[in-house]
């Protein structure tokens, strides 16, 4: 009986480098995404080592991190950004690799656009030099992020020398409560775990509230895994997983789709299959989650407060909680629902997909942005998100209700564009990360779900989504 | 990649949990196309009192007087001992090369953020994992002692204090190999040429699927 996590890894293994079973393997890697950020310094390596890539058709490329926002029909005028985009195309360019560029329709966030194009698949093992990889173990793949040395060592080998990690099954049963998204179990499985809970550890998620989930869910769950931890996190195939891949750019077709789709049904931990550890939630304890602090486990419910470090006994706890306040601008005790907030930003690799948009979008529709909001961004993760939504017309909600409505990247979930905050700003945000300076140097954010973040951008405060009026 | 075997040097604390990869090299300096010069920012939000971007004259900058790394008595540190979950964050190896390239050879802590350990290795810098029991005296240590160092031997898998203490550390058979002999990764996998070759034209007979491009769906 094995998890989904050996049956993945155990078909990848090229070899062997021990007689250790969790020793370490040369593991082959089916899927490279690539982007600005962590490549040049690949390419530039592989090239001074007079390597070649292994095999270009199993990268896709683009650019994300750096990119504008705003109007790019001037390109980008950072001089530094520019250079970072325009190296990423020229080693697109000199070795035939297939990349969307900035103003491709088909360009968004690197972890959305894999999926949305069917260039994950399960069984696959995807890599990229960005620890939200694990977002596309949604799919049923094993898929983790890996720095620049190894994305040279994948450009070089198509392989990666790794080591097996334990496994962790994450089973969150019942039925979610109205309000409650996938961003507020990952939430809550961190705040259960703490953010070195999966450290060494794949994170596979089930049960019934899992299986319950949109495929957007599930990859904003598998997104955040690595903020519990663990370099991968997963969920088994079923009919969601098959339907949503169906028809995509690089998905099978005809007998092929057959075949494919027979093996994919394999990709799920066998019944009684063993797990290193178990955690389990009961969906209907999930309430709204927001973050208060610098780190992801720094977590309360909508109706809970900020703690107190005085009540903390542990002294490097005690010591990391009255940092994190200090910084944050927080005082111990306050409810969670008295901060108010100067700016939201909707979007990210977490929560930038259609879905995410419409849920946004649901709770604006007819409202206005409190007066205290000086900026609240959409940022969709795609261009082929981007069009979607406007076909649905949700730009015209989101600008009507006071939003900008911007081009897709990564945008203010790590500020290396323009979009950021500015010291002691205090933002909702559907990104990932909390930690200091991550959203600009000094400023302050709160992660939520989509719809949290749209009724805090109505109200210029958190609010409890259960009790917003939606009308 | 240089060989790793013994390393003596001055002991630097960092007495914080979770350390992330945005405080220990912020974003804006990613957009680097180079692989070296990330040392002068290594931990800048905290080590400066100004803002700091890529091209800043750093002759200009504000050092943060309170920042423990701007002691005096911790200049040329070569060893950082700090928290639990250090490294935590992105996968950018920016992280290891500003530790590097600021001098460290080696972080100690009593757990690492899986990418960023992996990473370390990658380039040399060595990370050892020791009981938080250790780390609280390693820190009080280096807090309390001026000029406290440790010698690192990577072939004994040891760390000894000045006063004779010795702390074992565990670490993968294969990376103590790789990092001992300073041997080039990509070289060793290369070995393997053939197999790899194999495995993947059985692997495109068995999952044809797993190969396609875009818009040839089925072929």
């Amino acid at each position: 009986m094995k998890t989904l996590y050996d049956k993945l890894w155990n078909d990848h293994i090229v070899h062997s480098e021990s007689d250790d079973p969790n020793g370490m393997v040369i593991l082959y890697i089916d899927r490279h995404l690539v982007h600005e950020v962590t490549s040049p310094q690949a390419f530039e390596s592989l090239k001074l080592a007079g390597r070649k890539p292994w095999r270009t058709d199993s990268i896709l490329a683009v650019a994300d991190h750096n990119v504008p926002t705003t109007d790019r029909s001037k390109g980008i005028r950072d001089p530094v950004s520019r250079l970072q985009i325009e190296t990423l195309d020229q080693n697109c360019e000199e070795f035939a690799i297939t990349e969307f560029k900035m103003n491709d329709e088909r360009q968004g966030i690197v972890h959305v656009i894999g999926p949305e194009q069917g260039a994950t698949l399960p069984g696959m093992t995807v890599v990229c030099g960005d620890s939200h990889t694990s977002t596309h173990g949604a799919f049923g793949c094993l898929a983790f992020g890996i720095g620049t040395s190894e994305v040279e060592h994948v450009l070089a080998t198509q392989c990666l020398v790794a080591r097996k990690s334990k496994t962790m099954l994450v089973r969150v049963e019942g039925d979610l409560p109205p309000g409650i998204t996938a961003k507020d179990i990952a939430l809550a499985v961190i705040g259960e775990i703490g953010t070195a809970g999966g450290t060494g550890y794949a994170i596979e998620f089930a049960g019934s509230a899992i299986r319950s989930l949109s495929m957007e869910g599930r990859m904003t769950l598998c997104n955040m895994a690595i903020e519990a931890g663990a370099r991968a996190g997963m969920v088994g195939v079923d009919e969601v997983t098959i339907s949503y891949i169906k028809g995509r750019p690089f998905a099978p077709q005809g007998d092929l789709w057959d075949r494919a789709v027979a093996r994919w049904r394999t990709l799920i931990s066998d019944e009684g299959a063993i797990f290193d550890r178990m955690v389990e939630l009961k969906a209907t304890d999930i309430k709204p989650q927001v973050t208060w602090g610098t780190s992801p486990e720094m977590v309360a419910s909508v109706d809970g407060y900020v703690p107190d470090p005085a009540e903390i006994s542990d002294p490097t706890k005690r010591n990391d909680i009255e940092h994190a306040l200090q910084y944050m601008g927080l005082k111990p005790k306050m409810p969670i629902q008295e901060i108010s907030l100067d700016k939201i930003f909707i979007g990210s690799c977490t929560n930038s997909r259609i879905e995410d948009l419409r849920a946004a979008a649901d709770v604006i529709k007819g409202k206005q942005i409190a007066p205290n909001i000086k900026l609240a961004l959409v940022v969709p993760g795609s261009g082929l998100v981007k069009s979607m939504a406007e076909k649905e017309g949700l730009d015209k909600v989101f600008l009507s209700a006071g939003f900008e409505w911007r081009e897709p990247g990564c945008s203010m979930c790590l500020a290396m564009n323009d979009d950021r905050l500015l010291p002691g700003e205090r933002c909702a945000s559907t990104s990932n990360r909390n930690f200091e300076g991550r959203q600009g140097p000094g400023g302050r954010t709160h992660l939520v779900s989509p719809a949290m973040a749209a009724a805090a951008a109505i109200a210029g405060h958190f609010v409890d989504i259960r009790s917003f009026s939606v009308k | 990649m240089k060989k790793f075997r013994k390393f003596k040097g001055i002991v630097a604390p960092l007495d914080r949990a979770n350390v992330d990869t945005d405080a220990i090299i912020p974003k804006q300096f990613l957009k680097s196309i180079k692989r070296s010069g990330f040392g002068q920012n290594l931990f800048d939000e905290w080590r400066y009192l100004d803002y700091g971007e890529p091209g800043k004259d750093m002759s200009l900058r504000r050092l943060n007087p309170d920042f423990i790394l701007n002691q005096p008595r911790y200049q040329g540190a070569g060893i950082l001992v700090t928290r639990d979950n250090f490294g935590c964050g992105s996968s950018r190896e920016h992280a290891p090369w500003a530790l590097q390239d600021y001098g460290f050879d080696v972080i100690i802590a009593p757990g690492f953020a899986d990418i960023f350990y992996n990473n370390c290795f990658k380039i040399g810098l060595l990370p050892i994992i020791l009981d938080t029991s250790v780390i609280d005296r390693l820190i009080g240590d280096a807090l309390a002692i001026n000029g406290y160092r440790l010698e690192v031997d990577l072939d004994a898998q040891t760390v000894t204090a000045l006063s004779g203490e010795v702390y074992r550390f565990d670490v993968d058979p294969f990376r103590r190999h790789c990092l001992l002999n300073g041997l080039d990764e990509i070289g060793l996998t290369l070995q393997h040429a053939d197999k790899i070759r194999k495995f993947e034209a059985n692997r495109r007979n068995d999952q044809p699927w797993l190969f396609l491009q875009q818009g040839r769906g089925g072929l």
